[in-house]
C-alpha cells in the first residue's frame, strides 16, 4: 500500500470535478456549504473580500478554526498557506487537511520561490494566469491548478482572462510542430516535459478549476463553458444576502452549465450578490493575481 | 449497447474515456430524460453528498430506481457505490437503496490515508488489478445474495456484485486496466 502518490493526489482533484469548492470561515458556514452540495470547502479565518479590506499581512488560518471546520463536515477540507511558506504547509499537513492551496490571497512569504510540493504527501492546488505559470506550478508538484482571477472582487473578468489564456496556450501547443516546442518552453518558462505532454495530449496533466471573482450562477456556468473542470467560490457566497440559496444555485449551475433554462431558473430571487469591484480602480500594488510568478 | 455515466459531479469524463477506448457508445447523464434507452449506468466517484443532492433536485433518483427495476445494470465506483447501498454509516447521504450492502464512508480516513495497491480479483483473472483508493468507502456487511468480488489483505471487502448491481471502493477509471469495465459490460451484455 502506497500513500501520498501522484495518482492519489491528482485523483482527489479528479473526484472534485464538476463541483463547487466554497470558502468558509466557521463550522456553521461549512455545514451550509455541505448542505448546498459543495464538493469541498476551503477553511479560512476571513474570506478574500475581508482580507482585501483589512490589509496588512494575511497568514495561514488559526488551526483551531481549521480543525473545527474539519470536524463539522464529511466532505474534503482545504486550507491556504502563503506562497513559499513551506512550514505553514507542514502545519496544514500535520492537521490532516485534504488539500493545501498555496495562495496569492495570503501575503507571500517568499517573493522568489514557491514551495517544492513533491516533498509533501498532501496534495497542493496553485493559482495561475496562463499556461506557463500552470506548468511551472505542476512542475513543482501542484496536483491541481486554478485560475487566479482577482479574489475578493466579485468581478469575474480576471478569471475569464486567465482561463482563456490557459486554454489558448493549450490550443497553440497542440498546433505547434515538435521542432518549435523547446523554443516555446523557453519562452513560456515552463518545463519542457510538460510542454511536450500538453502538445501530445491536448490538455493539462491535472485538473483545472476557475477561481477569483465568481459571484453568480451564470459566472460559474461561464467558467465551465470556457473549459474549467469546476469552480471555487470565495467571497461570492458568504458576502451575498442569502448564502444558502446562492450556494445551492451555483452548485446547480455548475452541473447544468450547458442548460440556460436551468441557469435561468436557479438564478431567480437570490437577493443581492456580493458588491463588486472594478479591477481598474484597484491600485496596482493591491492586486493579488500578480503575487507569485 | 449504450452506457450512461451519471455526470452530476465527479470523475464522469474519466469513465466515458475508458468506455470510448473500448468502442462503447457512452454519454453523460445529468437529467432524467438522458436515462432513456440506456443499457447500463455508471455512477462515478465524486462527493456522494453532492451527487445525492443533485439526484434529488432533478428527480434522477426515482427514474434510476425505475430503470434498475426494469433491468438496467448499474456500476458504482467509490461515491457511486455509496449511492447504491441500502445501508450506511458515517454521515450518510440519501442513497438509491438498491444494493444489499452496508457501506462506511471515508472509511480509511482523510486524504493522507488515500492509497494505491494491487488487488486479487478472481473474476478479472489471475493478473493483479492495480487499484486507487481516494478517501474511499468500504463494505462493512453484505446481504445473502451479494457476491464478494475483492478484499484487501486484511479481509476488508472492497468490491461486490448483487445481480445487475456492481460496486467498487476504488477507481478503475483512473488506471489503464479496463478489465473491471469489461466485466461490467459483460454483465450488460448478459454474458455473466
Amino acid at each position: 500500500m502506497e500513500t501520498g502518490t501522484w495518482k492519489v493526489k491528482t485523483g482527489l482533484a479528479q473526484m472534485l470535478k464538476g463541483g463547487v469548492i466554497m470558502d468558509v470561515v466557521t463550522p456553521e458556514h461549512a455545514k451550509i456549504a455541505e448542505d448546498a452540495g459543495a464538493c469541498s470547502v476551503m477553511a479560512l479565518e476571513r474570506v478574500p473580500a475581508d482580507i482585501r479590506a483589512a490589509g496588512g499581512v494575511a497568514r495561514m488560518s488559526d488551526p483551531t478554526v481549521i480543525e473545527a471546520i474539519m470536524k463539522a463536515v464529511t466532505i474534503p477540507v482545504m486550507a491556504k498557506c502563503r506562497i513559499g511558506h513551506f512550514v505553514e504547509a507542514q502545519v496544514l499537513e500535520a492537521l490532516g487537511i485534504d488539500y493545501i492551496d498555496e495562495s496569492e490571497v495570503l501575503t507571500p512569504a517568499d517573493e522568489s520561490y514557491h514551495i517544492w510540493k513533491h516533498d509533501f504527501k498532501v496534495p497542493f492546488v496553485c493559482g495561475c494566469r496562463d499556461l506557463g505559470e500552470a506548468l511551472r506550478r505542476i512542475g513543482e508538484g501542484a496536483a491541481m491548478i486554478r485560475t487566479k482571477g482577482e479574489a475578493g472582487t466579485g468581478n469575474v473578468v480576471e478569471a475569464v482572462r486567465h482561463m482563456r489564456a490557459v486554454m489558448d496556450g493549450i490550443r497553440k501547443l497542440v498546433n505547434t510542430p515538435q521542432e518549435e516546442l523547446m523554443a516555446i518552453a523557453k519562452e513560456m518558462g515552463a518545463p519542457f516535459e510538460l510542454v511536450l505532454e500538453v502538445h501530445n495530449t491536448g490538455k493539462l496533466p491535472v485538473v483545472n478549476f476557475a477561481a477569483g471573482g465568481v459571484a453568480t450562477p451564470a459566472d460559474a456556468a461561464l467558467m465551465m463553458q470556457l473549459g474549467a473542470d469546476g469552480v471555487f467560490v470565495g467571497s461570492g457566497i458568504f458576502k451575498s444576502s442569502d448564502p444558502s440559496a446562492r450556494a445551492k444555485a451555483i452548485v446547480k449551475a455548475t452541473t447544468h452549465y450547458k442548460e440556460p433554462a436551468i441557469i435561468a431558473e436557479v438564478s431567480k430571487g437570490l437577493g443581492e450578490a456580493m458588491p463588486g469591484l472594478d479591477i481598474k480602480q484597484i491600485p496596482q500594488d493591491e492586486l493579488l493575481a500578480t503575487r507569485g510568478w | 449497447m449504450k452506457i450512461g455515466v451519471l455526470a452530476a459531479q465527479g470523475a464522469f469524463a474519466e469513465h466515458i474515456a475508458v468506455l470510448h477506448k473500448l468502442k462503447i457508445d457512452a454519454v453523460p447523464v445529468r437529467l432524467p430524460r438522458e436515462l432513456a434507452g440506456l443499457d447500463g449506468l455508471i455512477i462515478p466517484g465524486g462527493e456522494s453528498t453532492t451527487i445525492s443532492k443533485l439526484m434529488t433536485d432533478y428527480k434522477l433518483r426515482e427514474v434510476i430506481k425505475e430503470r434498475a427495476a426494469q433491468g438496467m445494470v448499474i456500476f458504482g465506483t467509490c461515491a457511486g457505490m455509496i449511492l447504491l447501498a441500502k445501508h450506511g454509516i458515517n454521515g450518510y447521504p440519501e442513497t438509491l437503496k438498491l444494493m444489499d450492502i452496508t457501506v462506511a464512508r471515508n472509511a480509511f480516513g482523510r486524504q493522507k490515508e488515500s492509497f494505491e495497491t494491487d488487488l486479487k480479483i478472481p473474476v478479472l483473472g489471475e493478473k493483479p488489478f492495480h487499484a486507487v483508493f481516494i478517501r474511499a468507502p468500504l463494505i462493512k456487511t453484505v446481504g445473502e445474495k451479494v457476491e464478494v468480488l475483492a478484499k484487501l489483505a486484511d479481509g476488508t471487502i472492497i468490491a461486490a456484485r448483487e445481480g445487475k448491481l456492481l460496486g467498487a471502493s476504488f477507481h478503475p477509471e483512473l488506471t489503464d486496466d479496463a478489465r473491471f469495465h469489461e466485466y461490467f459490460l459483460n454483465i450488460v451484455a448478459g454474458k455473466h
